[in-house]
């Protein structure tokens, strides 16, 4: 439709009928597994680190639906505890980050010419480092544990945000009404934080979400590796190494039941953060 | 190559018209309940004749040449006949499709540079239909350009031929897209607001060259437009539209002059004059969109001489004098109507 | 109820019921003296050249004019031909290269402007845009948006805030309905409204007007451009008006200047100049114009 066409759809009348049934039903793969997250200790069939040697390791029964794992704990109860340090994890590094990294988008966006391409510069170098490095290292340094690969995750994290952010920062800062706010006298910080900001929170909303993904797997990964959460935190990439030694003997349930939470928390919030992205790009 | 027409009764070609819409209806279905954008919009185009579709925001004349197109998306459900040439353009199959639209119409767009590939060259975007469909060889697709362009009046046509898009200024891109039009030797030009994002004197050449082309060619040409004066000027017959109907149709000079709706009326009086300075006539509210109106007449909100019976039945496009009206009290306004257009 | 209807809200303001064309007496369209001591807006010999070395491009030419107190001034040229660079170094939005811009008899200066002087500037010079969609924050309501200038510049309590904007809506011909309104549910002629009374509510001494009117319906312009009128003969503001539109620019302003590739060509007092022009450029632009008897030509080239 051409320009002068557009006119004509400001007015509201009548519900859209399409709805997104991707959009809803990954929505609601994210909030199950968030309020497990929430409260999943208080759901859990069994207490998550009650060891039960005599019983280790033993397949999906009425008692433990999922199994046991080596130390006899019920592992659907673990996956349960674990997906609180999961999502604690996954939700710091994004919150962290998403803030770093639209401070800065704006910030370059806003100032432009030698700011702007010094920040880029800044990020391009930080694109090239691997996430997963510099977890290692930050463990390596400062001690395994919950609080060194998060932090150094959402240093990794940030130039992923800055970066959409900030293409999107660019192109409302060149709107005219951006123009009239600053010939009105309004102060850039104003600008910023209650124009650009406001407007610019939808993209980076969505991309939050499929960062959360992307947080969640490097967070497993690198307690997988044994160098952040330890046992007996219950965790679910602690839970995918730790099983890898039944899996040989038969008792694959520990790692496979880790394994698919991850995948299937990780595939919802990124289908989820996809559609928001689709419906902002049409929202425009 | 175009769609050869069986059903052409041989010696009547000539009262055939080319293009035929009967009782157009659009809507989209993608809300509820569905959204009227066009309704009940007839009008035929023959060879050699130029008609102007009129009308502002909300009007469906854009809308109403994509569908003569079959270029409407697909949550738009498409209602009543469209027919070129006898044949029904929503019943033609995937390739008769491509060669109606390759060989029998044409479409110029209202922004050129977001039709032409800026990444390809004048000349590729020129000599790119007729040899896709293999109506020309490329030798002789080319030596065919750089002789329309010349007829554009573009000097020195076989070095902008090697030129992009972004090169040439917007008047000279939109000259180059009609000679793209004309390349497939079409029969029917569809032209959506040409014009519009143009200077006013460049506009003036574009339609001198336009017309030039659609006289010498003797083609058919369906002209969107929201200037009544441009209309009136380079068309034969005027089709006024307003929130998705046709309200007025008729001879350009004779609705131009003598405008039978009051809506013709008032968009002809509220033409700011160059020539005279005074209060501008205005219509109260704005222009409105199909699934806006209510029953009954949809300009009733908005007349100035609306009673009962206009804000509950909708009055049918009937013959008056000449022209065809969608008025209830269209011989009674005449008086009155054709002074405040002349005013 | 939508706010938006169709059929329009009656329009509250003084001169909205004379729609019928009345031909009104004529204004002031005597020409107004370059060195009238009452010139709210004075330019110099602006130039601006855009571009690195080597690459350049002059915008604006030696450009000079000025503008009366309360009058109007027309800036009429097609695309290249200076006049929205013009318009946006008078709002401080760009730098000359050279010349001078003095507004009430102080240069306007855009480089390093403190906090307080960029106030002092609003209260000055305003202006509203062409695109009716891009000129308002999608997110926010018009009522808050007005408030948040309001706030800016003024110290009003609340309940005088909030009397303030309806005084300023209904000064554009809209109602207290469309304060709790997000900008998407307003039409394009509403939008521009909007604009508009944003413009009004720093109480500047000049309103440019930068294709103010172009995206509009034609029945709307004229409602916008009616408006216009009225404001400006209720509050005394100046008004300078970029446009190419010939009819526009009759109706709504008293003198202008047409630029040609950044060069002014003519200029004078709109009536004089439209009607008869002096300068050839002027004279083909009249001539483009469609209007009863016109048809379309070929430039002789």
């Amino acid at each position: 439709m051409s320009a002068i066409a557009l006119d004509n759809t400001t007015t509201p009348a009548g519900a859209r009928r399409s709805k997104d049934k991707l959009l809803v039903v990954s929505g609601a793969v994210c909030l199950l597994v968030a309020l497990v997250a929430v409260f999943g200790t208080v759901l859990a069939p069994h207490p998550p680190d009650q060891t039960d040697v005599l019983n280790a390791s033993l397949g999906p029964s009425a008692d433990h639906w999922f199994g046991t794992d080596g130390l006899g704990r019920d592992i659907i109860s673990r996956a349960m505890a674990g997906a609180r340090v999961s999502f604690a994890g996954a939700g710091f590094i994004v919150l962290g980050s998403a803030f770093l990294g639209t401070t800065l988008a704006i910030f370059a966006a806003w100032n432009g010419g030698w700011v702007d391409r010094n920040i880029n510069r800044v990020l391009n170098v930080m694109f090239a480092v691997p996430g997963i490095l510099v977890a290692v290292l930050a463990s390596a340094i400062f001690g395994a544990g919950f609080w060194a690969p998060v932090i150094a995750l959402t240093i990794v994290y940030v130039p992923f945000y800055a970066r959409v952010v900030r293409s999107s920062a660019v192109r409302e800062c060149k709107m005219p009404y951006i123009e009239g706010l600053e010939l009105a006298g309004v102060s850039s910080w104003r600008i910023c934080t209650r124009h650009v900001l406001r407007n610019v929170s939808p993209i980076a909303l969505a991309q939050a979400t499929i960062a959360f993904g992307s947080a969640l797997v490097d967070f497993a990964a690198v307690s997988f590796l044994g160098l952040g959460v330890q046992p007996p935190q219950a965790e679910w990439g602690l839970m995918v190494a730790d099983g890898r030694s039944e899996i040989l003997s038969g008792a694959p349930q520990q790692s496979l039941v880790a394994g698919a939470c991850i995948v299937v928390t990780v595939v919802a919030f990124n289908v989820l953060g996809d559609r928001l992205s689709s419906r902002i790009g049409a929202d425009r | 190559m175009t769609v050869p027409n069986p059903n052409a009764a041989t010696g009547l070609d000539g009262d055939q018209p080319l293009l035929e819409i009967r009782r157009l209806g659009i809507e989209l279905t993608d809300y509820l309940p569905p959204r009227v954008l066009v309704q009940d919009v007839s009008l035929t185009v023959r060879a050699g004749e130029s008609v102007g579709l009129v009308g502002e925001s909300g009007s469906g004349k854009s809308m109403t040449i994509k569908a003569a197109m079959r270029l409407l998306p697909d949550n738009a459900n498409v209602s009543g006949d469209i027919n070129f040439d006898g044949r029904s353009v929503d019943k033609l199959s995937r390739s008769e499709l491509a060669a109606y639209r390759s060989g029998d119409v044409a479409m110029i767009h209202q922004d050129p540079r977001s039709h032409t590939n800026p990444m390809r060259t004048v000349g590729e975007f020129l000599i790119e239909g007729v040899v896709a469909t293999r109506q020309m060889k490329k030798s002789d697709a080319n030596d065919k350009a750089v002789a329309l362009l010349a007829e554009m009046g573009i000097g020195d046509a076989g070095r902008r031929m090697k030129q992009y898009p972004h090169q040439l200024s917007g008047g000279l891109l939109q000259r180059v897209m009609i000679a793209a039009s004309l390349m497939n030797e079409p029969r029917l030009i569809f032209a959506d607001e040409p014009t519009t994002a143009l200077d006013v004197t460049v506009q003036s050449e574009v339609m001198a060259i336009l017309m030039e082309q659609i006289q010498d060619r003797d083609l058919g040409m369906l002209f969107v437009t929201h200037d009544l004066d441009l209309a009136a000027a380079v068309t034969d017959t005027l089709v006024v539209m307003y929130a998705g109907t046709v309200v007025e149709r008729g001879r350009a000079e004779d609705v131009y002059i003598h405008p039978r709706h009051p809506y013709t009326a008032a968009l002809l009086a509220s033409r700011p004059s160059t020539t005279q300075v005074r209060r501008l006539v205005s219509i109260p509210g704005r222009p409105a969109t199909a699934y806006e109106v209510g029953d009954g007449c949809a300009f009733a909100a908005r007349c100035p001489f609306a009673t009962e019976q206009c804000r509950s039945t909708r009055p049918p496009l009937r013959p008056v004098d000449d022209s065809q009206v969608a008025c209830h009290r269209s011989e009674e306004l005449a008086a009155v109507l054709k002074e405040a257009a002349s005013a | 109820m939508t706010t938006n209807e169709v059929g329009g809200a009656a329009d509250s303001r003084p001169n909205a019921g004379i729609t019928d064309g009345t031909i009104l007496p004529s204004r002031r369209g005597a020409e107004v003296p370059a060195d009238t001591p009452s010139a709210i807006l004075a330019v110099e010999n602006l130039t601006k050249i855009f571009g690195r070395r080597g690459q350049e491009h002059a915008a604006v030419k030696d450009v000079s004019f000025t503008l009366g107190e309360g009058d109007s001034l027309a800036i009429v040229g097609e695309s290249g031909s200076g006049k929205t660079t013009t318009a946006r170094i008078v709002a401080g939005l760009e730098t000359a290269t050279a010349g001078s811009v003095m507004i009430d008899g102080r240069p306007v200066t855009r480089a390093s402007r403190g906090r307080r002087q960029r106030r002092a500037d609003a209260r000055m010079v305003q202006m509203v845009f062409q695109d009716p969609f891009g000129s308002l924050d999608p997110r926010q309501k018009i009522g808050q948006g007005l408030r948040e200038l309001l706030a800016i510049h003024y110290s009003l309590s609340s309940s005088a805030a909030s009397q303030r904007v309806s005084d300023l809506l209904r000064q554009v011909g809209l109602d207290d309905r469309h304060a709790g309104q997000l900008p998407r549910t307003l039409s394009g002629g509403q939008r521009q409204r909007v604009a508009v009374a944003r413009a009004l509510a720093l109480e500047p001494k000049i309103l440019i007007l930068d294709e103010a009117v172009s995206a509009l319906d034609v029945s709307v312009q004229a409602q916008v451009l009616n408006l216009l009128v009225d404001i400006r003969q209720e509050t005394g503001i100046s008004y300078l008006f970029v446009s190419h539109d010939l009819g526009v620019v009759r109706q709504v302003t008293d003198n202008c200047i047409v630029l040609n590739q950044g060069e002014l060509v003519e200029s004078g007092p709109t009536a004089l100049v439209l009607d008869s022009p002096r300068h050839e450029y002027t004279q083909s632009l009249l001539d483009a114009v469609p209007k009863p008897g016109w048809k379309p030509r070929r430039r002789t080239s």
